[in-house]
């Protein structure tokens, strides 16, 4: 049995995130597709409170919760490419985002996504609101963790490309260039770093997933 | 260097006292503010302008808001007295069950709190659901964080004296002691740890603000449908 095993999901996001950071730390790993409509027994082992993925296995102890695996790979294999940083202020402060990323921003912009008419504005208005401040915090930086990718932007995986895939499929435009050059330039950057492009789910099945859940979101 | 270290809270929030806990467990000297949530002061809304909430932790003049974080700071900036265990897979467990209390024993109790008829049937059943993982992770251990008060203590520690505030104001017992022993028992030795007993909220205010809060729920079930 290999020593890292990641129990996944192809178009998660949160999945992804734990790739990203394997992927950085050049940890070699065996990734296990998960079907949700048929968890594994072993999935819902190593998970019984949750049931979902990602699962993190190593030397047959299982990690859930990505924000949680992120922090274990990064003090596990902390030789290279640190996805914290030093100072403790600053860690608190990449925390801080990364929360705010995952219980505010992600919400917001999947509902503005996938709103009713009539609930779309005020979806839409809470999830630019949320855009700004990303866009106030990343100021002139390269990236949220400075010029390397941190914790922050590992987290924003959503943002740099699940998003514009989605704006694709449903025809809604939250993250533009106009409004917010900064996070555009970010999420451009993003997906073209050597340690995330290789992890991203394929665009088109991706999109053509997004599309097929738009079609059958607008029927009804 | 002269340290200073503020701490904005409330008298009553279970968030700013987990705050509060670690500060006075480390031995860290501090001073405190109790916020009018009706009336924010301008050093709130200016520290914490994302969520304009408490906990605050203002060191040095910089602020750290979201009481998880600021948890896992004053643990990693005040090395004495550690709140995290050293090993990394033990540290990835405290902040699983740290992460758990927030994201689902909270919400649960919440909602069997402020529910009422059926919904509320249904949402303590959930609560008991919920309830019963802490039960099972309890087995063999003193705290959750093993022989002594680790991260998910603080991070939980608010059902030590709130449950009994809500089982009060509802009529209602969530954490049976035949149900859940090795809560129950955890619940009252965390309850009476030092430092811990010394800064419970007055009950009798608790449940007179808990009473309140619950009161838009109750009259809003009430309403003719």
């Amino acid at each position: 049995m290999a020593q890292v095993q990641l129990f996944g999901l192809w178009g998660s996001p949160f999945s992804c995130r734990v790739e990203i950071a394997l992927k950085l730390k050049g940890v070699e790993y065996e990734y296990i597709e998960e079907d949700l409509s048929n968890k594994s027994p072993l999935l819902l082992q190593y998970n019984p409170i949750h049931k979902k993925v990602p699962v993190l296995v190593h030397k047959r102890k299982p990690i859930a919760e990505s924000l949680v695996i992120l922090e274990y790979i990064d003090e596990t294999w902390n030789e290279r490419n640190p996805i914290l940083p030093h100072d403790p202020y600053e860690r608190a402060t990449a925390r801080f985002w990364a929360k705010f990323i995952d219980e505010k921003c992600i919400f917001a912009l999947w509902k503005a996504c996938w709103s009713e008419e009539k609930e779309r504005e005020e979806a839409a208005r809470e999830a630019c609101e949320h855009l700004q401040t990303l866009e106030d915090v990343l100021k002139d930086k390269r990236f949220f963790g400075g010029d390397m990718i941190g914790l922050v932007d590992i987290v924003a995986n959503f943002m740099g490309f699940w998003l514009g895939i989605i704006e694709e499929a449903t025809g809604v435009k939250l993250l533009t260039e106009e409004k917010y050059p900064k996070l555009y330039k970010w999420s451009e950057e993003f997906v073209n770093c050597s340690a995330i492009k290789e992890n991203l789910p394929p665009r088109d099945k991706l999109l053509a997933y997004m599309r097929a859940r738009y079609g059958v979101s607008i029927t009804y | 260097m002269a340290e200073e270290v503020k701490l904005l809270k409330t008298w009553s929030s279970p968030f700013g006292l987990r705050a509060f806990w670690i500060l006075k467990l480390k031995g860290v000297q501090f001073d405190f503010i109790d916020e009018d949530l009706s009336n924010k002061s301008p050093l709130l809304l200016q520290s914490n302008p994302v969520y304009k909430k408490v906990p605050v932790l203002i060191h040095n003049g910089k602020p750290i808001s979201e009481s998880l974080v600021i948890l896992e700071y004053v643990d990693e900036t005040w090395k004495q007295n550690p709140l995290l265990p050293e090993d990394p897979y033990e540290r990835a467990r405290a902040r699983f069950w740290a992460k758990f209390g927030d994201d689902k024993v909270l919400a649960s109790i919440w909602n069997a709190f402020i529910k009422q008829g059926k919904e509320q049937e249904e949402a303590i059943g959930l609560a008991i659901e919920t309830l019963k993982f802490l039960e099972e992770e309890l087995k063999g251990k003193r705290f959750f964080g093993g022989e002594k008060i680790g991260l998910p203590d603080l991070a939980l520690g608010w059902l030590a004296n709130l449950i009994g505030v809500f089982e009060e104001v509802i009529g209602v017992k969530l954490i049976e002691k035949e149900r859940f022993p090795l809560l129950s028992a955890w619940m009252q030795e965390f309850a009476e740890a030092p430092v811990i007993k010394e800064s419970w909220p007055p009950h009798e205010k608790l449940v007179t603000k808990f009473r309140a809060m619950r009161e838009p729920y109750v009259a809003a079930a009430a309403q003719p449908k």
